[in-house]
């Protein structure tokens, strides 16, 4: 007789996502898929409104990584009151808005870094839960826990000097910015008391990155061993082929390193990227065009982000880069347990442009808003934390919107997310009748290597509980964990 | 002459999604109030939830009160005290008033005197107002509270 397992976030709101893991009468994994309800209803909610009001807007559908919301927003309406598409921004009103976006970058991934992987890492998958968080790390280092709360606190003061507020920024707008950088706010930036200064910023991203290092060598078969399965990788790239998180264009490269969208325009992202429903699942399955359905899928953010690019334009996270290269023999890494390596050298490089920016007089002084003539539609992305983020408009002649699609980075990461889950749920659960805290937190750990944001995909106010269920073939219920 | 308790009332939630926003907006009365009285001890924050670095924030304040909307039955609002905890939610990426408060005990060793204010809410929509009902389960609260603030005492 075979069984079924079920692993069930229940959200407050509408969202909720679940694994369920097949087995057959063997007790061997037959078949795996990770299901997360992906609501729409945002992009219907928001025709009949004035385009100007959607970079505020946006951010409603997430109060995790609203920023991410904002600017992408923002750059589609870009093109729309006819600021250019991402190129031609007063050097203020680009400026102004990487900086948010970096801060945005730097808060979210030292996050993910101390709370969710570190303790992983520090304590053991199979530890006791209560522990596997940031309150574990205070008790065991408590250093570590005030880096990570002083980073995260650090980036949230770039977002607020940037976004003007904590809730509902209104910082960028269409065509730029709607303000300069004070001397106070740069001042406290730059060489801030009490650790609240960039130069320890980017000192503590190296201890970081120093941390996983050593961890990695003592460690091998968890971040080289543990999910290892080809992958094709995209993301935004700069022209050039460096790393940029901001702007740039689609690159995708196969699981070799051969690129196969060669680094296109995203106004038209639509001619690449198509996606897929399937029965099983509400959320959609993104692909390359070219390569069609079945082989199309593709994985983003920061381990992608590392596979696409060429190099890195600030000197410490470049060295980093450098030796993540070599490490992986010039090819993109096939192991999502390296996306932490990859988010800490990210951590670094949005430090070191934090600094740069920070001493840039543009941010202070100089025109904040560019217009054009108007068009009637636009794309904007951004390299969110978690991934490429697609917001795609279209305006009518009362200047309300009429069609609105957004492709946010949990959904990219949609196939490769039930890849890892497939391999991890096969290495730990085969012929097992019993669901253990250890089991639970591997499968976890998988799906945790990219970052998803349920609530995103979901909008569902960032609860995430997390239910797992055991049935047999008949869809009798065997065991049940909860958390 | 006592100085008085340093005070500080956290609301949190997304005021784009009708009544998830109660704390917000329950933070922003008491900050207009708090401005009125010239109640310098009595500080408010708000975002739309809360996160590790609050740990940092709480620690400077002797009482902390969090605001939120609460989807369960209870009867217009609820004041309870809060204990710490370290369980958290599976991705992690917003954390329990429960959970900043074990990590203020653990990485800042000082233990602020923390109160839950519970707002029943009602509707969760993309929409920026909030139902009547909920509003006024909020005047309600806000009322409750500033009451209660004036009864604290060091």
């Amino acid at each position: 007789m075979g069984q079924k397992i079920t692993i069930e976030p229940v959200t407050r709101v509408e969202g909720h996502g679940k694994v369920t893991i097949h087995l057959n009468n063997e007790g061997n994994i037959e078949q795996t898929r990770l299901h997360i309800v992906e609501f729409r209803g945002f992009e219907r909610f928001v025709q009949g409104r004035p385009y100007w009001e959607m970079p505020v807007l946006v951010q409603r559908l997430c109060g995790i990584c609203p920023v991410s919301h904002h600017l992408a927003a923002a750059k589609a309406l870009d093109v729309i009151v006819g600021a250019g598409d991402g190129n031609d921004l007063t050097p203020t009103g680009e400026k102004m808005r990487r900086l948010m976006h970096y801060g945005q970058i730097f808060q979210s991934h030292t996050l993910h870094f101390f709370h969710l992987a570190s303790p992983d890492l520090l304590f053991g998958i199979d530890s006791d839960p209560m522990k596997r968080n940031v309150i574990g790390i205070a008790a065991a280092n408590r250093d570590l826990a005030v880096q990570a709360i002083m980073m995260r606190k650090y980036g949230q003061e770039v977002i607020l000097a940037t976004a003007g507020k904590k809730i509902h920024g209104t910082g960028a707008i269409p065509g730029g910015i709607n303000k300069h950088l004070s001397e106070e706010e740069r001042d406290y930036l730059l060489k801030g008391d009490d650790y609240m200064n960039i130069d320890k910023m980017i000192s503590w991203s190296q201890d970081a990155l120093e941390f996983f290092k050593d961890y990695h060598k003592k460690n091998k078969e968890i971040i080289d061993s543990f999910i290892e399965f080809p992958s094709s990788y995209l993301s935004l790239i700069r022209k050039d082929g460096a790393l940029d998180l901001y702007h740039g264009v689609l690159r995708a490269v196969d699981a070799q390193g051969k690129k196969i969208l060669h680094d296109v325009d995203y106004q038209e992202y639509y001619k690449y990227i198509d996606e897929e429903v399937r029965s099983w699942s509400y959320m959609k399955f993104p692909y390359l065009k070219e390569i069609g359905k079945k082989n199309g899928w593709y994985t983003v953010g920061p381990l992608a982000r590392m596979n696409t690019a060429d190099f890195i334009d600030t000197p410490l996270a470049q060295k980093e880069f450098e030796a993540f290269k070599a490490y992986n023999n010039g090819k993109p890494s096939l192991r999502p347990m390296h996306s932490h390596w990859a988010r800490l050298i990210e951590i670094l490089h949005s430090a070191e442009k934090i600094k740069m920016l920070l001493n840039d007089p543009d941010l202070m002084e100089g025109e904040l808003v560019r217009k054009g003539t108007k068009r009637d539609e636009g794309v904007g992305l951004v390299e969110a934390p978690r991934g490429t983020l697609f917001h795609h408009y279209k305006i009518d002649d009362n200047d309300q919107i009429i069609m609105a699609n957004l492709i946010v980075s949990t959904t990219n990461n949609n196939q490769p997310m039930n890849e890892a889950v497939n391999q991890v749920a096969t290495k730990v659960m085969t012929g097992k009748k019993e669901i253990t805290e250890g089991m639970m937190n591997a499968v976890e750990v998988a799906i945790r290597a990219y970052d998803p944001c349920l609530s995103c995909a979901t909008h569902a106010l960032g609860r995430m509980p997390l239910e797992l269920s055991l049935f047999d073939a008949d869809n009798n219920l065997i065991d049940r964990k909860t958390k | 002459m006592k100085e008085p308790l340093k005070i500080l009332v956290y609301g949190y939630g997304n005021p784009g999604r009708q009544d998830d926003g109660l704390g917000v907006l329950l933070s922003e009365k008491i900050e207009e109030w708090a401005r009125e009285k010239e109640m310098n001890h009595l500080q408010t924050d708000s975002n739309y939830q809360l996160n590790i670095e609050d740990a940092s924030r709480i620690s400077a304040f002797d009482l902390v009160i969090f605001a939120d909307a609460l989807q369960e039955d209870i009867k217009g609002y609820a004041y309870t005290p809060l204990k710490p905890s370290a369980k958290v939610d599976f991705t992690m990426h917003s954390v329990s008033p429960a959970f900043i408060l074990n990590l203020c005990h653990e990485v800042y060793h000082k233990k602020p005197l923390t109160y839950l204010l519970h707002i029943r809410g009602y509707e969760w929509e993309f929409m920026k107002d909030m139902t009547p009902e909920a509003r006024k389960n909020m005047e309600e609260a806000a009322g409750f509270l500033k009451k209660k603030i004036l009864e604290y005492k060091k």
